[in-house]
């Protein structure tokens, strides 16, 4: 095997481990505490108060924060390796603004009591229609103009955020609450079915955006090279945009507004193991999930018995590690 | 088969700007080609419409008797490989790098490069004389260095027509001559046709074997350096007063520019 796959298979098999450990840190940690060498006693029982903290409420959070932050860490790669710019995620390409204002709608007019599943479907309709908008016009000359499109993603996510402060100021207090504390940010869903979505969306992203692996590689020089290179680049993108919108549509919906995975955690996978995107792709899905494994504990332990939004520590632990890693950058010679 | 690569009438531009006109020419397999005309001339719209970044508006292009309109992506980068003015960098290594000009020949669901894939590539970055620093990141490159690399991911795209856009023109004379040289290299070791752009007259008398001069839009005239980079054909194409002898060792045009003290000279000496 040649020594740069041997390297990957070693970065991979690492963070791997790191997830493990988590999930299993995380699944013993909590108001009950749980030794982990009880653990298998307690689901062979299938009763109990112990087993139902264990599989109703802690395992599915472990599943949502890896699915939720497995989808963000691969939604800001994609995005960083079309745009070429290490400081995109679905927050600057309005993405998220439009999945917010669409499950906003869906509080405010009551539409998620007829079916949970309301909410993922306004997340993802308000996330595509957001991409077709920003996609339509930022086309000059027949084709895709990038600069533009990240200032039209931009200005899109200061109209949503605007209507959303419009809803949410003719809306009844018990909305705004609602509101309020889903944009936070949270892993706590009762519901098993948008769980179960959730994993299932994540997942099939992750296939979808791995056949695109070799094209990303490519497209990382730049759309017309790419397309000197054999790659189809309008149609790639296309489809990237889809998937990625997906997914951040999904993971607005589900879990609220959670910042910044998209950006650190591919940006670290990066200066870490190298941009080709066959090794990165997988390095930002389970990186994003251990980042916000990690940050749910800590989110649930740090003020125990209340629980920060986790949003709060992805923000303040990814914006910190992310001014450390600017500083270092500037302090080395320039490599991009 | 004397035609290898035809260019017939085409004409291609951008809507409502500049536009070329009626442009045909034809070259034979194994030449190198050079386009040369003032900035302005449609020299770049010329070469974004021969490798297929900007379409026709007319007229067609042939590539071995294959109309190259008919090609996909992946069949025209299989048959044309496209080296740009400035050499992308970025961090990825050199080998990396040169490995994507495999990306035309892979195969649906493979992921990784084949043994031939990494074979091909060690064999033109040898050639290329950029496999000593295969493991190097190409921002650490310098630009001529970063020139080579584009050139060896080019070649392992292993095209019929290799179509470069004045690969020299921000080199020093160093780097120019060792770019230009290995071109020539490739062109007579690897039979390899090459068209490109470059500003250089001298240059592209001194490694050119036919000269495409636009102007306006449109082809001048086209020939051997002989007949094509005459001073009456540069006065007129570039508006500037030029001397034009032959080289007495390769016996091809070389060009010296006039200036205006030395124009003055001139007339007060005939005067």
């Amino acid at each position: 095997m040649r020594k740069k796959y041997l390297g990957w298979l070693l970065f991979g098999l690492g963070l791997l481990a790191a997830l493990v450990c988590a999930m299993l840190y995380s699944v013993s940690t909590g108001e009950v505490s749980i030794a982990l060498s009880d653990i298998p006693r307690i689901l062979s029982s299938k009763e109990g108060m112990e087993y139902f903290v264990l599989t109703q409420i802690r395992m599915p959070r472990i599943v949502l924060a890896i699915a939720v932050g497995g989808s963000l860490g691969l939604t800001g790669s994609i995005l960083q390796g079309v745009y070429r710019n290490p400081l995109v995620e679905p927050y600057t390409l309005g993405i998220s603004g439009g999945a917010s204002l669409g499950v906003a709608i869906v509080i405010v007019f009551g539409l998620h009591t007829i079916n949970m599943l309301m909410l993922p479907l306004a997340g993802f309709i308000g996330a595509l229609a957001t991409i077709f908008l920003v996609y339509t016009l930022s086309i000059r000359k027949g084709s895709l103009d990038i600069n533009r499109m990240l200032l039209i993603g931009v200005m899109i996510s200061f109209v949503a955020s605007s209507a959303m402060m419009f809803l949410m100021s003719i809306s009844t207090a018990e909305d705004l609450h609602s509101i309020v504390f889903w944009i936070m940010g949270s892993l706590d869903e009762p519901n098993t079915q948008l769980v179960r979505l959730m994993l299932g969306v994540s997942l099939f992203g992750l296939c979808v955006t791995y056949l695109f692996a070799r094209p990303l590689n490519a497209l990382q020089l730049g759309q017309s090279k790419a397309e000197h290179l054999g790659i189809n680049a309008s149609t790639a993108i296309r489809i990237l945009f889809v998937v990625a919108s997906l997914m951040a549509g999904i993971c607005v919906s589900v879990a609220g507004v959670i910042g910044f995975v998209g950006l650190i955690i591919p940006h670290l996978v990066r200066i870490i193991i190298g941009s080709d995107f066959r090794i990165s792709l997988i390095g930002s899905f389970l990186g994003g999930g251990l980042f916000l494994v990690v940050s749910d504990v800590v989110a649930r332990t740090i003020i125990a018995p209340n629980e920060l939004p986790i949003g709060v520590i992805t923000g303040i632990v990814g914006g910190l590690i992310f001014m450390v890693v600017l500083s270092n950058m500037r302090r080395k010679p320039k490599l991009s | 088969m004397t035609e290898y690569l035809k260019i017939d009438g085409i004409s291609c531009g951008y809507s409502g700007a500049f536009s070329l006109g009626n442009i045909s020419f034809a070259l034979k397999k194994g030449v190198f080609a050079g386009i040369i005309g003032p900035n302005g001339s449609g020299k770049t719209t010329l070469f974004r419409g021969v490798s297929g970044e900007l379409p026709l508006r007319h007229g067609s292009i042939w590539l071995n008797n294959v109309n190259v309109g008919q090609f996909n992506n992946r069949q025209r980068a299989q048959n044309m490989a496209i080296v740009g003015q400035f050499p992308e960098t970025g961090n990825i290594t050199v080998e990396d790098y040169v490995l994507l000009g495999r990306l035309p020949y892979r195969k649906a669901l493979q992921f990784f490069e084949t043994d031939e894939d990494y074979a091909i590539a060690k064999k033109y970055m040898r050639l290329t004389n950029t496999y000593r620093f295969k493991d190097k990141l190409l921002s650490q490159l310098s630009g001529g260095e970063q020139q080579l690399a584009a050139i060896a991911q080019a070649l392992t795209q292993e095209p019929k027509l290799l179509l470069l856009d004045e690969p020299t023109s921000h080199l020093d004379i160093t780097h120019q001559v060792q770019v230009l040289n290995l071109l020539q290299r490739l062109n007579e070791e690897l039979g390899l046709t090459v068209l490109m752009i470059i500003h250089d007259l001298n240059l592209a008398s001194e490694y050119c074997d036919y000269l495409i001069m636009m102007r306006e839009g449109e082809v001048y005239c086209k020939g051997t350096p002989t007949e094509v980079l005459t001073y009456q054909n540069i006065e007129e194409v570039y508006n500037t007063v030029v001397i034009t002898l032959t080289n007495p060792n390769s016996l091809k045009p070389a060009i010296f520019l006039v200036s205006e003290r030395m124009m003055s000279n001139i007339d007060k000496s005939n005067g």
